[in-house]
């Protein structure tokens, strides 16, 4: 992974291989937790419904991953990443579609509204499942390319990069509440019958989701963690702490942040196409600005810049939606925006802050530059 | 042949004209530093050369005749010229020899790489701190940090800004050593400072800097002699 990204000459291969997860013992017990739990669920199987959850909370931490890795090791605050989630969600809900259109003959509903006799042009090849993940990782990949260089070389930084990033996903709602961009408008997609010609109900399928999310869970994981670990990892926390100082070492940094951006952005994709068939369905309620700024607050809580604490962030809190959302809906906004409270004041490395049991909290340190 | 020229160089913020034609040729070997009171354009002259501020005319050539005048801040620091920030701009989250190996710049050949680590911890005495997050530092040690970044990818231009502003006695005498011991042949060192005293240890020649013009340029006992710089800027 870092090897296809190593924007700059100069760093031996060699130093690349530095300790995968040997350097981070919480990250290796994740990652090690996620494998068992995939184990788990093919040897022990629970409840579907739990086996959904468990698969839904994976796709979370893989979304939770990919804004940490420009957030908490770039320091590029995307409030816009609910987009790239979409548009792997949205080629998934495509490919299942056209798939079960290919094998059943039965037209998605969206063709029946829209008294279209034909799937539009754009749908074409999405019967091919290689090629719905490689349309959703490059699309979602090459939509940050372009929002990316036009942001990055203009120096676009900060607030004004993360207001934007929430303006493009709200545009995108906008666009994908229109009925006639043939992707379903408000209405979404649903009723996903077949997934690799297996009904979509079976257990052995909503299982094999789960244990592929929790699979690429763990991917991702190592993946992110070789790359934060290589000398490239190093460039990126210098470019979070003072980019302009980076520049004025001879780094170019537009590249750098570009492929990281890029590379986010496709993770997210990624995360989207394993959690939309999990659930069955997808709306442009997927690119409201409030899940995105949800994504942000998972990585806060959790503690950002420590993939393990994305990690943890995005399931202790979904797994608590998911909980109270049944049991109390009222109160749950109520819930978030006090745990986002006791995050700011208390633990500003989010949960992660727990473990070390820190008494007083260090924010008075971290308020500024040291002297 | 000089290091450094700057050529008739003009900066203007809205109104403001912050370096009105200023002209400069450092040498190589040479330690140059240009003084002047607040506002003459000093550091506003090193943010041209880094790229950092960018001239509305006039030119930035090299020794070897490359023109930097449009050339990025990257661009700039791979040719050779390096700044020394006058905050410790040291990155907090890396170790000291992260920190060092970042220093080294991206062209450095891999061969090197250890050579220059070793050099530059042992000249700033970092040995010791080396595995050390830079955000643990006492002020002085990242200073000190700071400059063997800036040493480590072996600079032909280097451009200190400020080096001793609020360091004690005894550490602006310890960077007046150190600034003698970074004078090379092949190496232009340009500072800026406010230390009359430091300026006249470290400095051949100065530029006194006045409202974006030069005002004056010899030694500092020409200068502290000169009428018109003793009016603008050491009082009489």
């Amino acid at each position: 992974m870092s090897g296809a990204l190593d924007l700059s000459p100069g760093i031996p291969a060699a130093r690349r291989r530095g300790p995968i997860l040997g350097g981070d013992p919480l990250l290796a017990g994740l990652v090690g937790l996620v494998l068992a739990a995939a184990l788990g669920l093919v040897l022990l199987p629970p409840a579907p419904y739990l086996v959904n959850t468990v698969g839904q909370l994976a796709a979370f931490a893989i979304l939770a991953v990919s804004l940490d890795l420009v957030w908490g090791y770039l320091g590029i605050l995307s409030l816009g990443h609910g987009l790239f989630f979409a548009i792997g969600g949205y080629v998934c809900a495509m490919h299942l579609l056209a798939h079960a259109y290919a094998v059943t003959g039965t037209a998605p509903d969206l063709m029946q509204f829209m008294g279209w006799k034909s799937l539009p042009v754009y749908w074409a090849g999405l019967t091919s499942a290689p090629y719905a993940l490689a349309l959703a990782l490059g699309l979602a990949a090459a939509v940050a390319f372009v929002f990316g260089l036009a942001s990055f070389r203009s120096r676009v930084n900060g607030v004004y990069f993360s207001i934007i990033s929430q303006a493009l996903v709200y545009v995108a709602m906008l666009l994908m509440f229109r009925n006639d961009t043939g992707l379903g408008g408000n209405n979404g997609m649903t009723g996903f019958s077949l997934l690799f010609g297996w009904p979509m109900g079976a257990p052995g399928v909503v299982t094999g989701l789960a244990v592929a999310t929790l699979l690429s869970l763990a991917a991702v994981l190592v993946g992110a963690r070789a790359l934060v670990a290589s000398p490239l990892g190093r460039r990126m926390l210098a470019c979070r702490d003072d980019e302009a100082r980076l520049r004025t070492l001879g780094y170019g940094t537009t590249r750098l942040k570009l492929g990281i951006w890029c590379l986010s952005a496709a993770i997210a994709a990624l995360a989207g196409l394993l959690y939309v068939p999990q659930v069955g369905i997808i709306n442009p309620r997927v690119l409201s600005p409030d899940l995105s700024i949800e994504i942000a607050v998972w990585v806060a809580i959790g503690g950002m810049g420590r993939l393990g604490g994305a990690v943890i962030g995005a399931i202790a809190v979904n797994a608590l939606k998911f909980w109270l959302s049944a049991a109390m809906p009222e109160a749950w906004p109520f819930i978030l925006s006090g745990l986002v409270l006791v995050v700011v004041l208390g633990l500003p490395n989010g949960l992660l802050d727990l473990a070390t049991l820190r008494l007083k909290p260090n924010w008075l340190q971290r308020a500024g530059p040291q002297p | 042949m000089s290091a450094l020229v700057i050529d008739s160089l003009e900066v203007v913020f809205g109104a403001f004209r912050a370096l009105d034609s200023l002209s400069l040729a450092v040498d190589p070997g040479e330690v140059r530093a240009v003084i002047g009171p607040n506002g003459a354009g000093k550091t506003t002259l090193l943010d041209a050369i880094t790229g950092i501020a960018r001239p509305r005319s006039g030119r930035i050539l090299l020794g070897d005749g490359r023109d930097l005048t449009q050339a990025s801040e990257a661009e700039i620091a791979r040719a050779g010229v390096r700044r020394k920030f006058q905050k410790p701009s040291v990155f907090p989250a890396l170790t000291v020899r992260e920190n060092l190996g970042l220093g080294c710049g991206p062209d450095c050949p891999a061969r090197e790489r250890p050579v220059r680590l070793a050099r530059a911890l042992a000249e700033t005495g970092l040995e010791a701190r080396a595995s050390v997050p830079a955000g643990a530092l006492a002020h002085g040690e990242k200073q000190w940090l700071e400059i063997g970044m800036v040493l480590a990818s072996e600079p032909r231009v280097l451009l200190l800004d400020e080096p001793v502003a609020g360091l004690s006695d005894d550490e602006t005498a310890r960077t007046a050593e150190l600034i003698g011991a970074l004078r090379r042949p092949d190496r232009a060192i340009l500072v800026i400072e406010h230390d009359m005293a430091f300026v006249e240890a470290v400095a051949d020649r100065v530029t006194v800097l006045h409202e974006g013009r030069t005002l004056f340029e010899g030694a500092m006992a020409g200068a502290r002699a000169d009428a018109r710089v003793i009016d603008v800027f050491l009082g009489r």
